[in-house]
């Protein structure tokens, strides 16, 4: 059997549906036999009757809905129908949701998915990457699965978790992504993923560009050099230690990550590795990120706008001849 | 407009039937929020209460009826200008103090101020400052006891006619009226959103209109009587605990004070002033109390002085308390320990 990070998805829900009378489905056209715009609820709505609904064009009422909801002891899961229109959105995710324990000392377990990040021929609109957004403000967990396995135990613990969850689901890797089997269990939320171990540069990343720095460490080290690649896995909570141990065996360190480069996450990696582990550092930390525009239509400029494993490699190339 | 014909038969036959069964709980809760707001006022001109004050000076009739009619189980999620309504709807006095001056006692500790203030596992949800945003929430909650299979619950949220002028009233409007849930919504139109006035908040003939574009049932009140504030907020509970679809009910008033204390609303017109919906309703409450004879001078006396003897009770415990530290604080947004982000 093989299964993809969809699938797993989807498993995963139909999982929480079944274990947990509090859990429902709330988005739009997740509900009927349709199952979701990527089909993520696939078969749900028919399994548990009443428990897949179907949203209004509202991502605002949906999150508001999923708040009080989780506010009488249930645990929503919203599906935005792309991670973009979550944008309107925004003031009930960062400024109720986020702010409710803090306030009221009430917590508010909602976990919204963000099909998230570029397919090629998306544009500027079905491609934004907003982890580095939602991290950005308090009150909020911020996931950034990019394995099979981690997208379902992650979202399994993402509805357990008594907090907001954003839970930033990557659509390259729903088709693209392929397990034998779903584990039983996960690393905890809040710890990073030794990917592969390394000696000689340490490159930081989560999501979809994991894989395409796993591909450049490969590459590198048919030249004899070692990378060591680390999966954040969530980009809030941020596994600083695993990072600093990572650096303290390398002392080189590439943050990649697909949301745009003004703030964000890699540039938190970036500064408080050089804060907490100056010393550890043998050459100037880089980092590579989206490019500073929307994001592209046409596949040649999409291709360029993103970190990819031609950017990735040459970064990477510098810091190893430093 | 019938209802309001039979008030008025019921009035000369006898004197001393007050115009609604709980008029005067209601008028003993409106004089509390006013004789409370007033004393925050005062504090807040002596120095004493750091942020602002937002009062609902005119608007308690409206309000009371919002609170009056929920019982434990409902959901309320109240806005600006609601202290009479969640008085009587539960909310102890102190809260209102403690959150107002700070105490580390108080349900917001220190954290949040003034009217961001509940307790939502009772029920009285805390409102963030983005208008139009509860709406959805209160709807998500009724959801949520429809799944648990509670019976005979309701929600109601107020909003301004400014409020209703965003998307997120709209689509909580809109959601609230898919799912059929039990709710009413009392959009009271003051007249003024800080300081625009009607012509520039909106185009429609009357917000009430809305009400049937939503799937709402609507209903109009004079926000100035209060009899008519419990006949109809007190109906259009009963409408939806009863299973009737969402409810719209449009108050009219003027606001009786700034936007909030900073303000000398200067900008309200004279001519406004005179309009019929300008009255102060806690003193056409008192009036009718005294025309129909349905308590003594000596007995509105000692209500009068109950109340304040309430409200310095309630900041005198507030004052003695100690204010929150930062150095105690544990600065954390999130419930789960494990999971915070240790950020320097
Ligand atoms: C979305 C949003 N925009 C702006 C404000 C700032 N603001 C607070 S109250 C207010 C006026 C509200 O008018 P209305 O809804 O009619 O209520 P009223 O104050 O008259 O009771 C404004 C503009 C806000 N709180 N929320």
């Amino acid at each position: 059997m093989s299964i993809t990070y969809l699938e797993a998805i989807r498993e995963a829900q139909a999982k929480l549906l079944r274990d947990d009378d509090r859990v429902f489905i709330y988005g739009q056209d997740v509900g009927g036999s349709f199952g979701g715009a990527f089909k993520a609820t696939k078969g749900l709505a028919k399994e548990f009757p009443g428990r897949v609904l179907n949203t209004p064009i509202s991502e605002d009422a949906m999150v508001g809905t999923a708040i009080g909801a989780a506010l009488e002891g249930m645990r929503p899961i919203v599906e935005m129908q792309f991670a973009d229109f979550s944008s309107t959105a925004l003031n009930q995710i960062l400024n109720n949701a986020g702010t409710h324990y803090w306030r009221t000392n009430v917590p508010v377990p909602i976990t919204v998915r963000l099909p998230s990040g570029g397919t090629k021929g998306s544009g500027p609109f079905h491609s934004q990457s907003m982890e580095s957004l939602y991290a950005h403000y308090p009150g909020l967990i911020v996931m950034t699965p990019a394995t099979v396995e981690d997208v379902y135990t992650m979202l399994i613990e993402a509805v357990a978790i008594d907090d907001p969850v954003v839970f930033c689901e990557h659509k390259y890797l729903y088709y693209h992504l392929k397990a034998d089997k779903l584990p039983t269990e996960g690393l905890p939320t809040g710890q990073a993923r030794i990917a592969r171990e390394g000696r000689d540069l340490t490159i930081v990343a989560y999501s979809a560009v994991l894989h395409e720095c796993l591909a450049v460490a490969e590459q590198f080290a048919r030249e004899g050099f070692e990378i060591e690649v680390v999966d954040l896995r969530s980009v809030k909570p941020l596994d600083t230690d695993t990072v600093l141990a990572s650096v303290a065996r390398t002392g080189r360190l590439l943050c990649v990550g697909e949301s745009f480069p003004w703030g964000g996450a890699t540039a938190e990696v970036i500064a408080r590795v050089t804060s907490e582990g100056f010393h550890l550092l043998d050459a100037a930390p880089q980092r590579i990120n989206a490019r500073d525009t929307p994001i592209p239509y046409h596949p040649n400029l999409w291709a360029a706008h993103r970190p990819n494993a031609k950017t990735i490699a040459a970064k990477a190339r510098n810091l190893l001849q430093e | 407009m019938l209802q309001t014909a039979q008030r008025s038969s019921k009035r000369s036959i006898s004197k001393k039937a007050p115009p609604h069964e709980r008029f005067l709980e209601a008028f003993r809760w409106m004089l509390l929020a006013r004789t409370l707001e007033e004393k925050l006022v005062s504090l807040y001109r002596g120095g004493l209460i750091t942020g602002g004050v937002y009062v609902g000076r005119g608007q308690e009739a409206v309000s009371v009826a919002c609170g009056l009619f929920l019982q434990k189980g409902d959901v309320f999620a109240p806005l600006i200008r609601d202290q009479a309504g969640r008085s009587a709807f539960g909310e102890p006095l102190v809260d209102v103090a403690r959150t107002y001056l700070g105490s580390r006692q108080g349900p917001m500790r220190g954290r949040d101020g003034n009217i961001h203030r509940g307790r939502p596992r009772d029920g009285q949800f805390a409102m963030i400052s983005h208008l139009g945003a509860m709406i959805s929430v209160a709807v998500g909650a009724l959801m949520a006891k429809r799944f648990k299979g509670e019976k005979n619950f309701v929600g109601l949220t107020c909003i301004g006619e400014g409020g209703m002028q965003t998307g997120s009233a709209h689509e909580g409007l809109n959601i609230a009226a898919v799912e059929q849930v039990p709710l009413v919504v009392v959009a009271t139109n003051n007249h003024y959103a800080y300081s625009t006035p009607n012509e520039r908040e909106f185009a429609c003939h009357d917000l009430v209109d809305r009400a049937k574009g939503y799937g709402f049932e609507g209903h109009t009140i004079d926000g100035t009587d209060l009899a008519n504030c419990l006949d109809v907020i007190g109906g259009a509970v009963q409408r939806a605990r009863a299973g009737r679809p969402p409810q719209l009910v449009v108050a009219s008033i003027l606001r009786l004070s700034g936007h909030g204390e900073h303000d000398d609303a200067s900008y309200v017109t004279e001519e406004i002033k005179r309009e019929p919906f300008a009255r102060d309703c806690l003193k056409c409450t008192e009036k009718t109390i005294v025309d129909l004879n349905l308590a003594g001078t000596e007995t509105l006396r000692e209500w009068r002085e109950d109340a304040a003897a309430q409200v310095d009770r309630a900041i005198s415990t507030a004052q003695k308390e100690a204010a929150p530290e930062a150095d105690e604080e544990d600065w954390r947004a999130i419930s789960m320990r494990d999971l915070v982000d240790q950020v320097e």
